[in-house]
């Protein structure tokens, strides 16, 4: 289902959600056209990203877009709140769409010395949140973060820390060598092999990890609790974690 | 050069199932230079075709030959007397070459024999790879000599995207990274702060999204091929 219509549903159940723009299934016109719908449908949270290539979805086969790249797409959609225009540069004479907008992050992914470059020349785009890659290498995370507050980057966006629960060894062993992009431990992969009820030891291991972040970790004003296939585990791990809306 | 490889002996022999006698012309142009579909692979596919023909019990005759190059008039022009004593013509070139013969030769059926697959090179002998896209915009002076277009599977301008990793794009270990060697080129240039200019977005229209290209240089045309341009 897109993004833009599961956000409708979610606005009526009286939630507030971030809907997602990849660069891969539109070109710029119809980018445009849906974040215009988006809009007037009262979604005001857009997180622009590339979009996994689409090799790895059920459609293969098709044709992938990228008339923008993500970073192109943050700065188009910020020019329309800040200086009133359309992608093509023509001026919106009302009711420019004020998105708050977002953009992803991968501290795990290559070359590591670009990753804060990089997240500097999307804040620099316009990006005014920040989602991360799901989170299992501490040491990686921090290192990441000490750049990016370093050179104030988190003073610039808010910055998300992606977690996300592992139903089993499986799943995360899946991450690990299947998700492009992610690193894993092998500890966890241990831990969750080791245990009597590895679902518990998930939510246990990703609050461990939301307390190491809160604790440790400067810079980090949130958390993008990733709950693939799981969202059950969100309440649970929000409860435990007495994270809350400030 | 153009990077392109032979269709399957089957599909080929399907253009031409209801044909006696067929030409097969083959071009000394890239496809050569790429070993498939110069002058020895055309006497070979010829041979192929003949056989599959009389294991079915309809032999068929073939004639070859090879052109400089399909995508030139003059060259082709001189195979006029072969073009008319065949039923079919099989262009062993790329889509352009089928395409020139075709429209040389408009009452004869013209049908590929390859698959036209890219703009690219040979990386090793074996190996041919994509390096440009034909976007009609280059981009290389900035992005160190690597072109992200073609190279990177999102043709980002401002990678690398987070799917990049030890080196290789996110969608096989065998692909490399075109940021990641981006990257690196412009690091061993001492040119990375280029990478901190966002590139806007692309000019699609240079490219095939503005339709057919042309190009014209008016000063090297002759009284005959003045309307041609128009």
């Amino acid at each position: 289902m897109s993004s833009i219509s599961t956000g409708v549903h979610i606005i009526r159940e009286g939630v507030e959600p971030v809907i997602q723009m990849t660069c891969r299934d539109r070109n710029r016109i119809a980018i445009q056209s849906d974040l215009l719908g988006a809009y007037s449908l009262g979604i005001r949270n857009i997180l622009c990203l590339s979009g996994d290539h689409q090799f790895f979805g059920n459609h293969p086969t098709s044709k992938n877009v990228y008339d923008v790249d993500s970073i192109q797409l943050i700065n188009l959609v910020r020019r329309m709140k800040d200086e009133k225009l359309f992608f093509s540069g023509e001026l919106i004479k009302d009711y420019e769409p004020k998105f708050f907008v977002g953009a992803v992050a991968n501290p795990f992914a290559d070359p590591f010395e670009y990753r804060v470059d990089r997240l500097e020349k999307k804040i620099n785009a316009g990006a005014e949140f920040i989602q991360t890659q799901s989170i299992f290498d501490m040491e990686r995370f921090a290192r990441f973060m000490e750049l990016c507050v370093k050179r104030g980057l988190h003073e610039r966006a808010f910055i998300l820390a992606g977690v996300t629960p592992l139903k089993s060894w499986r799943a995360a062993r899946y991450l690990q060598t299947s998700v492009p992009g992610m690193i894993v431990p092998d500890d966890i992969i241990r831990r969750l092999k080791d245990a009597e009820d590895p679902p518990k030891e998930g939510l246990i291991i990703c609050n461990e990890q939301i307390k190491f972040i809160k604790e440790h970790i400067k810079g980090v004003s949130g958390f993008h609790i990733v709950a693939i296939s799981w969202p059950e585990a969100v309440p649970v791990i929000i409860q435990r974690s007495g994270l809350r809306r400030d | 050069m153009i990077v392109a490889e032979q269709k399957p002996i089957a599909e080929i022999a399907g253009f031409i199932a209801d044909r006696d006698k067929v030409l097969l012309v083959g071009c000394a142009g890239c496809v050569s230079i790429c070993l498939t579909g110069g002058e020895k692979e055309t006497g070979i596919l010829a041979t192929a075709l003949r056989i599959k023909r009389r294991m079915e019990g309809r032999p068929l005759k073939t004639a070859t030959c090879t052109v400089t190059r399909q995508c030139e008039p003059e060259y082709i022009g001189t195979i006029a007397d072969m073009v008319k004593e065949a039923d079919a013509v099989i262009s062993l070139a790329c889509g352009v070459g089928t395409q020139f013969l075709a429209e040389r030769y408009p009452g004869k059926h013209v049908v590929p024999a390859m698959n036209t697959k890219f703009a690219g090179g040979s990386k090793a002998p074996g190996i041919w790879e994509e390096y440009c896209g034909l976007c009609g915009d280059c981009v290389l002076s900035l992005t160190g000599g690597i072109c992200p277009v073609i190279r990177c599977a999102k043709s980002i301008l401002n990678g690398p995207c987070g799917g990049s990793q030890y080196g290789k794009c996110e969608l096989s270990r065998d692909v490399d990274c075109a940021w990641q060697l981006i990257y690196d080129r412009l690091a061993t240039l001492g040119r990375l702060d280029t990478l901190k200019n966002v590139l806007p977005p692309k000019d699609w229209s240079r490219s095939r999204n503005g339709g057919p290209r042309k190009m014209i240089r008016e000063d090297v045309m002759t009284g005959s091929n003045q309307n041609a341009a128009d």
